[in-house]
């Protein structure tokens, strides 16, 4: 299970009331029924194979229905690239209030307050919820994940999906397997310009490895087509939030910045010391990232072995 | 092709962001807008369709006067006409009701706009517009060709992307390297001054959620700097001290 699902879970779990989980395509019974551990009481599983499509417009009928069923006015979900076009359909279905980017547990003591990012994470806002159904489609680290020891119930859940529910065709995906997924990355390691060509990215990916982390770069790399666009961090790419944000050779354009903003500890290497990603970083070493890089990957191997 | 592109009229990337009125209004004080950095993709991709395949762009924002310049800008980059709905855009289902009561009997080919808007970021507007009309969205949209009545679209997704077709119409929520922005030549600048841009009045709809109060981080403690020989000294302070690996 991706560990956003199991913080929505954890999220819902933590405002109290029953907690009913959805997993939709072929999933493991043992996952499935493993979700207890998690927070969730009960398990629905819609398992039409037609849902191994991850088209938004089916994910959002069944969610529909699956909160008519069990009679829930909440739902909570992870703003993913499948998340968030779910919950905005849903929130029409439903007509109910959708906050996004949602960082912490409601305060209901009156009303119900959420308090979400914006200003892509420069601020926060503590809006109220008034509509008798609420999605929160949350951020990550919004709740944090714990083993409860709890069962839970799996009741498999059917609904009839017509082609109008596959207007968008998925013909092929592309994605990287086996790979530490940058959006989810508890640990980051990022390179920019100072890095001089895609040729050097060897020495990113060793120091990734080392701390079994994702790898990720600023827009100007992006641009350049040194690395891929899904590993852009920034303004107008992907923006993280790890336990650690390591950027290497990146001078902190306030547009990378706000990429990375909600990162816990960020350390930046760089050889100018007046670059100005030092002010935004908890460490900061000054010194050439060829020098630097490899040397670190090695005190990490050594301090884990 | 008959194009709709929604824009919004946002501060600039590099804005330092500040409240006033007991942190319940966006300090504007020296602030630059500009059209959401996402929503220019989205117009500069709608340019280059109809330059291919002929055809009209209307661009839409949901704000007060004070966006009209932007607006205009959208105008001198390419638009043939606009739509003001005068209402402030404070929440994504009031903005996305808007939009669908300009678009629902406007026959549009599609309706493009930016993956999120860039103060609020909630990327919601394009998956609940398609859902008022009846009609799929995608998003965030990274490339996007019109072959007949077919729409040819790459998606990103986690660690990827996704190619994906549908047919017209339905609305993209786009991203870069759909296209590149276009900036405005003099020619467009005289053009978007005589340009149409209609404003109507808001349709009367409830909002989904109102804002309490806004709030900035927490300041951020200094810096602690290490010696580029000592990095062992770096990981000891990650292990013990922030405990993060």
């Amino acid at each position: 299970m991706k560990k956003s699902s199991l913080e929505a879970i954890a999220y819902a779990n933590g405002m109290g009331g029953e907690v009913t989980a959805i997993a939709m395509g072929d999933v493991e019974s043992t996952e499935l029924s493993g979700l207890g551990n998690y927070g969730a009481t009960k398990v629905l599983h819609a398992s039409d194979a037609k849902l191994n499509e991850r088209v938004s417009s089916a994910y959002a009928t069944v969610l529909a229905s699956a909160m008519d069923h069990v009679g829930a006015n909440t739902l909570v979900l992870a703003n993913s690239s499948l998340g968030g076009p779910v919950s905005a359909q849903i929130a029409i279905k439903k007509d109910a209030s959708l906050v996004s980017n949602v960082v912490e547990l409601p305060d209901t003591s009156a009303g119900f307050l959420v308090k979400r990012s914006i200003y892509t994470g420069k601020a926060f806002a503590t809006v109220s919820m008034d509509k008798e159904n609420k999605i929160l489609a949350i951020k990550k680290n919004a709740a944090e994940v714990k083993e409860t020891g709890g069962t839970a119930s799996v009741e498999s859940f059917d609904v009839a999906l017509s082609d109008d529910n596959f207007k968008v065709k998925i013909i092929s995906t592309d994605k990287t397997t086996g790979e530490i997924l940058l959006p989810e990355a508890e640990l980051v390691v990022s390179g920019g310009r100072g890095l001089k060509g895609p040729e050097n990215w060897g020495m990113i990916e060793d120091l990734a490895k080392a701390l079994g982390a994702a790898t990720g770069c600023s827009k100007p790399v992006s641009d350049m087509d040194w690395r891929p666009h899904h590993e852009h961090v920034g303004q107008t790419g992907v923006k993280v939030s790890p336990n650690l944000y390591i950027a290497i050779g990146i001078s902190g354009a306030i547009q990378h910045l706000a990429g990375v903003n909600s990162s816990k500890y960020i350390v930046v290497i760089n050889k100018d010391e007046e670059a100005p990603f030092f002010k935004a970083a908890d460490y900061g070493i000054v010194g050439d990232a060829f020098e630097v890089v490899p040397k670190l990957t090695e005190a990490i191997k050594a301090a884990n072995s | 092709m008959k194009i709709l592109v929604c824009i919004t009229h946002v501060p600039d990337t590099t804005s330092k962001i500040a409240f006033t009125d007991g942190d319940t209004k966006f300090d504007a004080t020296g602030v630059q807008f500009i059209i959401g950095p996402y929503d220019d993709y989205a117009l500069a991709r709608a340019v280059e369709l109809k330059e291919q395949l002929g055809g009209t762009i209307t661009a839409l924002n949901v704000g007060g006067t004070e966006t009209e310049p932007t607006i205009r800008k959208a105008l001198a980059i390419g638009a043939d006409d606009a739509v003001r709905v005068n209402a402030d855009p404070t929440d994504s289902l009031f903005v996305a009701q808007q939009i669908a009561a300009v678009a629902k009997d406007g026959a549009y080919d599609m309706i493009l706009m930016g993956r999120e808007s860039i103060d609020f970021n909630g990327g919601m507007v394009h998956g609940m517009v398609g859902e008022l009309l009846g009609i799929p969205s995608v998003s965030p949209v990274m490339t996007l060709e019109i072959e007949g009545s077919t729409a040819k679209m790459t998606r990103e997704i986690e660690g990827g992307k996704e190619s994906i077709e549908l047919a017209l119409p339905f609305v993209a929520g786009c991203q870069e390297p759909i296209a590149e922005w276009k900036i405005p030549n003099m020619r467009g600048i005289m053009s978007a001054r005589s340009k149409p841009l209609n404003v109507v009045e808001p349709v009367d709809v409830a909002q989904g959620a109102t804002l309490s109060k806004f709030e900035l981080p927490a300041a951020k403690g200094g810096v602690k700097m290490i010696n580029a020989d000592n990095v062992q000294e770096l990981v000891d302070l990650l292990k013990n001290e922030a405990k993060v690996i």
